[in-house]
């Protein structure tokens, strides 16, 4: 290798373990994570393609900001951030490692000078007897020491949770766990969605990014229903589902009851309440404001009709009893969606027994048609997300190991004592990795309470 | 007597504690600062009763769950946990100035709650029903209040950090009343050292609960982004202090900053980009 590469891999490793990157690829990451906040992220709807010039429209594809959190320049920001996480493990833990494991067991005057709490008590008397003491002293309040002879000299040495310091590692570690985790559950899980009619199954879903996906076995949809507070907010979407293996209902999954927020599992495949719908007809007639020529319409499920003005129309949602939403009304009603040919779209209800408030609402509105609502042949469907991760058990281990590592890392302490018997004095020495405030408090209690021993017993 | 009875008196609680947090600053007299963290503390204790009672009401209404489930109800609680993080720190380290500068956070809380939110008691929607809202909720406020404070602290850093030439000639002013500097910075720290751990738990139980809900644990909705962008920002706050030319003003900056993307997370997030992302009301 000549000089220069060498250089240039010096300053290459100097800079991928370096903490200034650090703070810039942290402060970088949170600043352009909210790009994908303000604008829309998946396909762009059409109204926002409305909004926003061709050139600003043609950037932001190519700038990959519909997608911006699977770009190759967001991507590469995090494997940025891994290989700044271990260069910089890998630069710090060998010191770290020995600070743990090949303590520095003798109190040299250099050390002494350089630890932030130190006393120097005047004793005289037997040193192999004050070390006996002192030893027996330290065991009894703080951790038992090492005790090491030099010259005559006694150092004592003795710490707790040495360990602690290794924490801010695992929390590193547990970031790049997450991210195989994550890695595991994109390469070998799938996401998707189905539509299950009451009285139907199915054995193959549509996977997020349109592929066909075999479960392997079959899921049927017994039976679909919505309850309603009094209030009329929904309160409870409901699907009674039985899977079905074989030809056969599979045991322990029969009539499965399956909510939002109570999914239900086979093989690793889990089934999400998540939407719902009605793929029934809906009912109306429509007549002049006069009531007559009076024509049936029928509304297949979500499917839009074209009424004889121009207009489409859809139904958004229909019930059997009106009264539960609106006081005073009753019998069945349905609320559509109308978008005339020009001009803006209007919602509004359509009831079955009370005619006269369908012919208001159409003389409010022009002299357009009058529709009456005759009832639904509901077959409802329910909408269920289906998943596979076989990474997420990966992934929660890295979360637990980062808040057990965090917690370690903030509210435990490497502490450290030693002592020196020396010429009729004891020094004593002490740090800590955290919290030094509290350690000094430590220390000076334990210092006082050395200096009464000596006063006491050796005197 | 009613939960929204014992809201408003907790609200004029705060209120005079901060006013008395405030004479306090100005006189140097020690009784107004005591004054100030009694009240705080009975106002502490009222709101506490306050939100048990209106968890017992919910019950009472046939529509039980914890008073966590609506805008009313999580910033009652947001202030609820400024202050008991607050007093925390004040069994801990009893430097009462601290108070003039988060108290005002807890009042602005509960008045905003009290004058300008729908405090009805609503029946939770099907997605809310769970009982990850209480771990997630609980573990975010906490880590939030914390942030609150730390910014308080850091405010009071900066006022100080900006004074420190002429300390001498103006030591008997307000800002002689504010601990030293490094003192400063060091509470900054610890209190982030709550919030960092908290917020941390609340993505993960909010990670969880996702995955639970729909199986998906992230899927880049606004919220999380969010709650993640407020998680760099304190990293970056902790690493600053291994990093030469980032200790000092510029950390107190960052947590400065993390509180306010705290904020966008908590309420911007809802008023100025849910146009975008629905998320069936679940948040
Ligand atoms: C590029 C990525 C990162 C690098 C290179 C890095 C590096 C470091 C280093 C060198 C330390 C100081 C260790 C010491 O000497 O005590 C540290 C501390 C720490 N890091 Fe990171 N880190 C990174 C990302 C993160 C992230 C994303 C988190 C989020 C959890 C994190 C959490 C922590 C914590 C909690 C500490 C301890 C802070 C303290 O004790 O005050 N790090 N990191």
């Amino acid at each position: 290798m000549s000089n220069d590469q060498r250089k240039f891999l010096h300053s290459l490793w100097d800079m991928s373990s370096s903490l200034k990157l650090t703070m810039f690829l942290l402060i970088a990451l949170a600043v352009l994570s909210i790009i994908g906040t303000i604008i829309p992220q998946g396909p762009p709807p059409q109204e926002y393609i409305a909004q926003i010039s061709p050139n600003k429209l043609k950037l932001y594809q190519l700038m990959g900001f519909f997608d911006m959190y699977h770009s190759w320049w967001f991507i590469l920001m995090l494997y940025l951030l891994t290989v700044n996480l271990v260069a910089c493990s890998f630069k710090r833990l060998p010191h770290v490692w020995k600070t743990i494991t090949r303590p520095e067991k003798t109190l040299s005057t250099g050390l002494e000078q350089a630890l932030a709490n130190h006393v120097t008590i005047k004793a005289t008397g037997d040193q192999e007897l004050m070390k006996t003491m002192v030893a027996a002293f330290l065991k009894e309040e703080f951790a038992e020491p090492v005790v090491t002879e030099i010259n005559g000299d006694w150092h004592l040495f003795a710490q707790k949770a040495p360990w602690c310091r290794l924490s801010v590692y695992f929390v590193h570690l547990s970031i790049i766990i997450i991210f195989i985790g994550a890695m595991i559950g994109s390469l070998f899980g799938f996401k998707g969605f189905v539509n299950i009619v009451e009285g139907e199954g199915v054995s193959k879903v549509v996977s997020n990014s349109n592929k066909e996906i075999d479960l392997g076995f079959g899921v049927f949809c017994e039976q679909f229903s919505v309850a309603h507070y009094p209030s009329g907010a929904p309160k409870e979407f409901k699907s009674i589902l039985t899977v079905v293996e074989n030809g056969r209902p599979v045991p322990g999954y029969e009539h499965v009851r399956v909510i939002v927020n109570d999914p239900l599992t086979y093989k690793g495949i889990t089934f999400y309440q998540s939407s719902y719908g009605n793929t029934g007809n809906y009912f109306f007639t429509i007549s002049n404001p006069d009531g007559k020529n009076s024509v049936p319409l029928t509304v297949h499920g979500q499917s839009s009709v074209n009424l004889p003005d121009g207009s489409s129309m859809h139904v958004i949602e229909a019930t059997d009893d009106i009264s539960q939403y609106v006081q005073g009304l009753s019998g069945p009603a349905a609320q559509v969606e109308i978008h005339p040919p020009n001009g803006a779209s209007e919602q509004f209800l359509v009831y079955a027994n009370h005619p006269e408030l369908n012919i208001r609402h159409a003389q409010q509105h022009g002299k357009g048609p009058v529709l009456d609502y005759k009832g639904a042949e509901q077959r409802m469907y329910t909408g269920l997300q289906v998943a596979r991760d076989p990474g997420v058990w990966v992934v929660w281990l890295g979360c637990a190991l980062m808040v057990a590592g965090i917690f370690a890392a903030f509210f435990m302490s490497h502490r450290r004592i030693w002592v020196r018997i020396q010429n009729g004095t004891v020094t004593i020495g002490g740090n800590a990795s955290k919290n030094q405030a509290g350690f000094q408090v430590f220390f000076d209690q334990l210092a006082d309470r050395l200096k009464t021993k000596f006063s006491g017993e050796v005197r | 007597m009613t939960s929204s009875l014992l809201f408003n008196i907790t609200t004029f609680g705060y209120l005079i504690s901060m006013l008395l947090f405030f004479a306090f600053l100005a006189s140097r007299v020690k009784a107004l600062g005591t004054a100030g963290i009694i009240t705080a503390y009975g106002g502490l204790v009222a709101q506490s009763t306050a939100i048990i009672l209106r968890w017992k009401e919910s019950y009472d209404l046939g529509v039980g769950h914890a008073p966590l489930s609506n805008l009313y109800e999580s910033v009652i609680f947001f202030s609820w946990t400024i202050v008991l993080i607050y007093a925390l720190l004040d069994l801990k380290y009893r430097y009462r100035v601290i108070g003039a500068f988060v108290m005002p956070f807890a009042l602005l809380g509960m008045a905003w709650a009290q004058l300008g939110l729908d405090s009805g008691i609503e029946p939770l929607v099907p997605a809310l029903q769970s009982n990850w809202l209480l771990y997630h909720v609980v573990t975010c406020f906490l880590g939030y209040a914390a942030f609150a404070v730390a910014c308080g602290i850091s405010i009071m850093y900066l006022i100080k950090a900006g004074h420190e030439g002429d300390q001498n000639k103006n030591s008997n002013g307000i800002i002689a009343m504010f601990p030293p500097i490094r003192v400063l910075d060091d509470l900054n720290y610890r209190a982030i050292m709550v919030g960092f751990p908290l917020l941390t738990l609340g993505i993960i139980t909010g990670a969880a609960w996702a995955n639970y809900a729909w199986g998906t644990y992230w899927s880049w909705d606004p919220k999380e982004t969010w709650s993640l962008i407020v998680w760099f920002v304190y990293a970056a706050f902790l690493h600053a202090r291994f990093t030469r030319g980032w200790v000092g003003k510029k950390a107190a900056w960052l947590s400065i900053i993390g509180f306010g993307a705290t904020i966008f997370c908590y309420l911007g997030v809802n008023l100025f980009l849910s146009g975008l992302h629905s998320y069936g009301g679940s948040r």
